[in-house]
């Protein structure tokens, strides 16, 4: 059993980070997200293990550094909220070009543009599908608790470096600020250099005698080349499909109907469920825990035993695109939504069920 | 005649004055005849071989003319995305901070869309060695005007000459950062000369000496040529950089061991 905190789910990011031997944390400060580089300054983590925090002076500095360390096969994080992820998606692209390993956290706030620093959802299609250009994925973590924040960003560094991508935790600025006791992982020692060289061939680390040159590049001017280049991607991502889906079933054994939510929105369904089944609706909830690849057979199984579904989503509706893909139109599938930073209450989450699903 | 030298009896040792460089990767250079970043590529792999630093060597190339750089570097590189070399570089060293870091960035990379990150790492003092090519225009685009483009100067998006009322005055970006304190040694060197290839040899050893003291930021400008851009020939793109580009970006440091250097 690890040690047991009451912390927020920013600062757990930023412990857990310390904890899994992240060896660099590059980031630019935003709002609900600057208590992690803030925590981590403070916890002055190059006494406790070496790692290197460093203010950058924006975020595309921020995710270029992130690409600079982790093309030298160091373990680098970056985070941000929803418009500085948006200057990042130059960089991710090119990370997932490069096929380097990264973690990026984004705090989402409300959009478009600048708009409130209030918690939302609304960049699940920019998390998930691709976000920058080019045919790209991330591998998408969601997490709905602080618990999570901090047991998914030690995953989110094992995945990033099992298949050389960057790795995002979608988060959002209440899971962000709000405090959860949170059981802490053992401290992971940080890599050697020694290490690094030995696990990652591929890095430029410095050119021995014994090797040629090592070029971390996601250019290749023959279209043949770069044609071969997305074809190693796209298996990378089907490997992902087969074998990284993750997702979380409540009481849907016996549900005529279905919630499917992430992250935020999954935690108030879990109180509107309650809710419903008191009132004696058979509710169950299906929560996607990654986003990428998304738990389509799952949710397909799920989806074809009930009457109906309602996607809760603190957006516009952009999760319900895939839950409609991977179920169908057989059944009644709606979205429901509160967006700008208001987050929905359980009450509104049963009424809408009773609306727009049950007497719909 | 044909059988009295053979190859192999003239390519002896002794008979030997000029060799590629072994840091230079054995393939043919992608820029025009005439153009100065072979020369530079090679100063920089003769310094490297010279101190013997190529295992703990890690270099950064730009997006621009020189953005195949690390198809000749025979040394370990990353290929930054447009301007943000100096932001790698900066990740770079303090991963590896007894490496030896360098980017290798032209005047559109490190002086218009990367301004913001070469300032910020020669600010915090980054102990890294940048090396800036200034020809005054973006070569591998097809010769438009670039932040450092001399006034009156023609290209291809100022095609009546480069108006400063309407489009700015070149930048001086190399005088610029000389004044932030985390920046040791800056000069402004050519390639144009055997002379000129020397004292830039010197100055790249002499930066990436001060990295292996710790001693802070190095910036080498080389004001080179870029004949098909200028829609010259080599000798008369020369000859025009002397008479137009010297001027205006005067050869020579700027400033050593952390202190300006006095005009006279």
């Amino acid at each position: 059993m690890g040690e047991l905190r009451l912390m927020k789910g920013n600062e757990a990011i930023a412990e857990a980070a310390i904890r899994a031997g992240c060896d660099g944390y590059f980031g630019y400060p935003i709002t609900p997200q600057s208590e992690i580089m803030e925590y981590l300054m403070a916890e002055k983590p190059h006494e406790r293990t070496g790692m290197v925090v460093l203010q950058a002076e924006s975020e595309v500095a921020s995710i270029n550094m992130l690409y600079g360390g982790a093309g030298t096969g160091k373990m680098v994080m970056t985070s941000s909220s929803s418009p500085g992820i948006s200057l990042m998606q130059e960089g991710i692209s090119y990370m997932a070009g490069a096929e380097l390993p990264a973690v990026v956290v984004n705090v989402v706030r409300g959009g478009p543009g600048l708009g409130t620093i209030q918690p939302s959802q609304a960049d699940y299609f920019q998390a998930v599908k691709g976000g920058g250009h080019g045919d790209y994925k991330m591998l998408v973590y969601a997490p709905s608790s602080v618990q999570e924040m901090s047991d998914q960003t030690k995953l989110a560094f094992e995945k990033a470096f099992e298949y050389r991508t960057p790795v995002m935790i979608l988060s959002d600025g209440a899971i962000g600020q709000m405090m959860e006791k949170v059981v802490l992982f053992d401290q992971v020692p940080r890599r050697t250099d020694e290490e690094v060289i030995a696990r990652c061939p591929w890095a430029a680390t410095g050119r021995p005698a014994h090797r040629g040159h090592n070029i971390i590049t996601s250019l290749d001017l023959d279209p043949a080349g770069q044609e071969k280049v997305n074809l190693k991607l796209q298996e990378k991502y089907r490997r992902m499909e087969q074998n990284e889906v993750m997702y979380e079933e409540i009481m849907c054994d016996d549900a005529d109907y279905l919630f499917v939510a992430f992250g935020l929105s999954a935690r108030i369904c879990q109180k509107a469920l309650d809710l419903a089944r008191a009132k004696g609706i058979k509710v169950g909830l299906f929560r996607p825990i990654t986003l990428f690849p998304f738990p389509t057979m799952q949710i397909s199984n799920v989806g074809n035993r009930v009457k109906g579904i309602l996607v809760v989503e603190m957006n516009a509706g952009q999760m319900i695109e895939d839950v409609r893909l991977s179920v169908g139109c057989k059944i009644k599938i709606e979205h429901f939504g509160r967006f700008g930073g208001i987050i929905p209450s359980p009450d509104e989450v049963v009424r809408a069920l009773e609306k727009q699903i049950i007497g719909g | 005649m044909e059988d009295q030298f053979a190859k192999t009896d003239i390519q002896v040792p002794e008979n030997i004055v000029y060799k590629r460089t072994d840091l230079m990767v054995d393939r043919p250079l992608s820029y025009c005849p005439g153009c100065g970043h072979g020369t530079v590529h090679r100063m920089l792999m003769e310094v490297i071989e010279e101190m013997n630093i190529r295992e703990k060597t890690i270099g950064v190339s730009p997006v621009g003319c020189s953005v195949l750089a690390y198809d000749f570097l025979d040394v370990d590189m990353l290929g930054a995305a447009h301007g943000r070399a100096p932001a790698l570089a900066t990740a770079i060293k303090r991963m590896w901070p007894n490496h030896f870091v360098f980017t290798y960035q032209g005047d559109g990379d490190l002086a218009a869309i990367g301004t913001a990150e070469t300032i910020h790492a020669c600010n915090r003092g980054e102990n890294i060695t940048i090396i800036f090519i200034n020809n005054g225009i973006y070569g591998m685009t097809g010769g438009q005007m670039a932040p450092t483009t001399l006034a009156g100067m023609r290209s291809s998006t100022s095609p009546y000459g480069r108006d400063v009322a309407m489009m700015g005055h070149p930048l001086k970006i190399t005088e610029l950062i000389a004044h932030l304190p985390g920046v040791n040694y800056v000069t402004r060197q050519a390639v144009h000369t055997p002379n000129h290839v020397r004292k830039t040899k010197k100055a790249i050893r002499k930066a990436f000496d001060i990295q292996k003291e710790n001693k802070g930021l190095s910036f080498i400008e080389v004001v080179s040529n870029c004949n098909s851009g200028w829609k010259m020939t080599p000798v008369q793109a020369n000859k025009w950089m002397e008479d137009n580009m010297f001027p205006f970006y005067p050869l020579g440091d700027i400033k050593v061991d952390g202190e300006l250097v006095a005009k006279s």
